[in-house]
């Protein structure tokens, strides 16, 4: 070692020891949030963060599963009443009393947030809130409403005192950003950092950080040298790439967990005449997608397990329905289907179609980890039972314009898409609303339903099941809609991704399905 | 004068063209609302937002509208962010320009001398070496380089922070900076010592510095003095136009290295499809490049006196 790079060591050393103390917990994240008020954009990488300043009603933990937040306790008091009891002695980051007052101000504003991109409205929509006394609300509905606690649980409460009248710059700035959380706001840089610290007089189980920072580190590779080199703690979205390579450095732990992300197939159900469904020699053909046989042929064709070990690089768990297992909703019954590319083809022949045809699938290519090489993949495996597929991918930009409404009279354009769906509810009632209930837009249900799969059964058990109050009849009901509307190949599921995230020796962090990197979560050993 | 204003209003027809070629490029790319909203928002949520941007209207009532704000210094408000795309630009501003005048100047204050000696040695291994070291210096893709500079410096060495930046003018914010700086400074290097040394060579051989030597003085005043000078005009011209390119497109670097300056924020900017933003980062950098072009022409006089301002009118 040379006299230069002993002295370049022993300072880098000492800024090192005095750069990081013992309660300071510095993190890496992949996508920044897009404003610090929390009724802006309903979109994770805010949700996420913003719960560290803010809280709801109603808690999720890492499974999504519900608990008391700043409710204690909830039940419904008739058909269309819940009733919300609220916990006493919760005070505000600036010492003033959280009450019935800030819960129906929190739901008044929500939805109404000036320019807001992905607005609160669909959780606090048609809901009535009423006050009965300090500590106890009412939240009425026009009809039974079984998801009321989930609903509640997305909506962050802010203090009336604070928020009146306050902007979305005014929370960015802090001036409006006063919660009840288990950290307070300290600064937010966009494009840099956001620092939070601890709330000392917070009303339940206190962190073990004093001070927290969170930067975007959008490139994953930078992400994890970032790891490395020590200059943070924790890094969410672990590249599958680097993960086999993580696991194996000492200086290094990974946490993961299966999302309730589902990556699936969705396919043209409306049309007669597909736009990119050709016969083989370019003719014009009758959709052969319509043909359960033929949807069955293609879920079948799909060797999920290669594409979980190699295009996934084993960060994935292949799916059989709509969100895995031990989530509410999941049906016992229903499994993954089996590669079986000698039953699929099979299948064409029964239908019809022994040679097959020739198809496009469509996929974006920067939304989803490995989007366009999971579309190339299941093209390969289209093609080796006689489907003849092409396959395109584009900005995610273009693609869900096209996807939802390129074609004509805003109908969805292309003939079969690789997409993803996270069940912010973290129940199986919200993929069923939007990728399989008919696309209806005044009622709500379909929102993201591309294929335009439509089938009463399924969507009177829809119905059924978002009016039953009952969770043991609501799960059975719910159920039931994934079985009828799977076994009917709806959509065609892959698999789930898993969330993966790597820490420092000594730190843990307990991974959370929902995507979100909670400081609360992570705990050092000393 | 009269150039001056000539230069003003050249400039501002290349920002209106340029404008117009941006709006209509963007408009191209994709379609914002589909990727900022959620798809269980009903249809009236949708339609509403799209009321407020403004996306209902057909593209050349946009752009007037656009223009009209612009005319009063509002370049209209980022659909992300929901604050005034200028704003947003305007705070990372600061980031970007230190990052971008270290680079500039690690590449002066390296390059010049390294292609001075390359120019009076040119056969000896030293200049050899730097010659092919500044090959590499433009061949190689800054993103690669950058993040081979976090491997060695900050995860095997862990000599310095590997991304983010410090506080300014802090020994913490020099260490924030020394990585990108570095990698940002690599190519315009390369770029100036070949320039510089090209300069020297030819500049040796004129008959002034024949002179200057036979007159006595000594070797460095020679060098320093009368070859230094003479090569600086062409170094100029080309660092002038290399500035504006760092400040603008230090785009890479930044991603790498989490920079959090203003190439950055175009790049979050153009994923998201946050026209407002990217509208008005490209109308900042045209008027940048045209300020930088006016103010080179003008160093160019101060530099050399054959050149007068008056026979840049033509």
């Amino acid at each position: 070692m040379t006299f230069l790079s002993r002295v370049l060591a022993t300072a880098a050393a000492l800024a090192i020891s005095a750069g990081a103390s013992a309660q300071e917990l510095r993190v890496g994240l992949a996508s920044e949030p897009t404003s610090m008020d929390p009724h802006y954009h309903n979109l994770s990488p805010n949700n996420s963060l913003l719960s560290h300043i803010f809280e709801s009603l109603v808690d999720q933990d890492e499974r999504q599963r519900l608990q008391p937040g700043l409710a204690e306790s909830w039940k419904a008091i008739d058909d269309n009443t819940w009733e919300f009891k609220l916990r006493r002695n919760v005070k505000f980051h600036d010492g003033t009393p959280f009450t019935a007052d800030d819960v129906l101000f929190s739901f008044e504003r929500a939805p109404n947030v000036e320019g807001s991109p992905a607005s609160f409205g669909i959780y606090a929509r048609g809901k009535t809130l009423v006050k009965v006394d300090d500590h106890t609300v009412h939240i009425k509905t026009e009809t039974p409403y079984p998801l009321m606690p989930n609903d509640v649980s997305q909506i962050f409460i802010v203090s009336k005192k604070h928020a009146t009248g306050a902007k979305t710059p005014d929370f960015n700035s802090g001036k409006a950003a006063v919660g009840t959380g288990a950290f307070r706001y300290v600064e937010y840089t966009p494009g840099n950092r956001i620092v939070v610290q601890r709330n000392d007089a917070y009303w339940g189980a206190k962190p073990q950080w004093s001070r927290v920072t969170f930067r975007g580190l959008k490139s994953a590779p930078s992400r994890v040298a970032a790891l490395l080199a020590g200059d943070v703690d924790l890094i969410e979205q672990v590249p599958a790439i680097d993960l086999e390579r993580l696991k194996k450095d000492p200086k290094i732990d990974v946490a993961q967990i299966v999302s309730n992300r589902i990556m699936y197939l969705h396919l043209d159900h409306f049309r007669d005449d597909s736009p990119f469904v050709k016969a083989k020699d370019g003719g014009a053909i009758k959709n052969p997608l319509r043909d359960l046989r033929v949807r069955t042929a293609i879920s079948k064709a799909i060797d999920r397990d290669a594409i979980v070990s190699r295009v996934m690089e084993g960060v994935a768990i292949k799916a059989g329905q709509l969100l895995p297992e031990g989530f509410f909703g999941v049906s016992s019954k229903l499994q993954p289907v089996a590669y079986d590319p000698n039953g699929a083809k099979k299948l064409l022949a029964e239908a019809g179609v022994p040679n097959g045809f020739r198809l496009t699938i469509h996929s974006p290519n920067d939304r989803y980890p490995n989007d366009a090489k999971i579309a190339e993949a299941i093209g390969q495996m289209l093609t080796r039972i006689g489907i003849d597929t092409q396959v395109v991918t584009m900005t995610s930009g273009v693609f869900f314009r096209e996807a939802s409404s390129g074609g004509p009279d805003k109908t969805p354009k292309f003939s079969l898409i690789l997409v993803g769906w996270g069940s912010g509810t973290g129940e199986t009632s919200s993929p069923l609303k939007s990728l399989l209930a008919t696309h209806d837009q005044k009622k709500g249900m379909g929102g993201a339903n591309r294929g335009r799969y439509s089938n009463p059964a399924v969507d009177k058990l829809i119905d059924q099941a978002l009016a039953t109050v009952d969770d043991g009849k609501r799960q059975d009901l719910l159920a039931r809609a994934a079985e009828v509307a799977i076994e009917d190949v709806g959509i065609v599921p892959l698999h789930y991704v898993v969330n993966v995230w790597a820490m420092r020796k000594g730190f843990s962090y307990k991974a959370r399905a929902d995507e979100y990197t909670l400081a609360g979560g992570v705990t050092k050993a000393n | 004068m009269v150039f001056v204003i000539r230069r003003v209003l050249q400039s501002v027809i290349v920002v209106l063209v340029m404008s117009l070629v941006v709006f209509v490029g963007v408009h191209l790319v994709g379609d914002p609302v589909h990727i900022l909203i959620n798809d269980d928002m009903t249809k009236e949520e949708v339609e509403r937002f799209v009321r407020k941007l403004g996306l209902d209207r057909p593209m050349h009532e946009q752009y007037l509208h656009f223009l009209a704000n612009a005319a009063r210094g509002d370049l209209g408000n980022s659909f992300v962010h929901n604050e005034p795309a200028l704003k947003l630009i305007v705070e990372r501003m600061p980031a970007t320009l230190e990052l971008a005048f270290a680079a500039f100047l690690l590449a002066i204050v390296v390059g010049i001398p390294l292609g001075m000696y390359a120019g009076l040695k040119p056969e000896s291994p030293g200049s050899r070496a730097i010659m092919a070291g500044s090959i590499l210096g433009f061949s190689l893709p800054t993103f690669w380089v950058g993040l081979m500079l976090i491997m060695v410096f900050a995860v095997m060495l862990g000599w310095l922070p590997s991304t983010g930046r410090g506080e300014f003018g802090t020994w913490d914010g020099l260490r924030h900076l020394a990585l990108p700086a570095l990698n940002l400074a690599l190519f315009k290097m390369a770029l100036v010592t070949r320039l510089a040394r090209a300069g020297t060579r030819e500049a040796a051989l004129q008959d002034y510095v024949k002179f200057a030597r036979a007159k006595g003085l000594s070797p460095s005043r020679v060098v320093l003095v009368h070859v230094l000078k003479n090569i600086l005009v062409p170094v100029v011209t080309v660092l002038g136009l290399e500035l504006g390119g760092l400040i603008a497109f230090s785009v890479v670097t930044e991603t790498v290295f989490a920079w959090p300056g203003m190439g950055k924020l175009l790049i979050d900017s153009i994923q998201r499809l946050d026209r407002p933003v990217i509208v008005a980062y490209l109308v900042i950098t045209v008027l940048m490049f045209v300020v930088i072009n006016l103010v080179v022409d003008l160093l160019y006089a101060a530099l050399d006196p054959r050149v007068r301002l008056r026979e840049m009118k033509a």
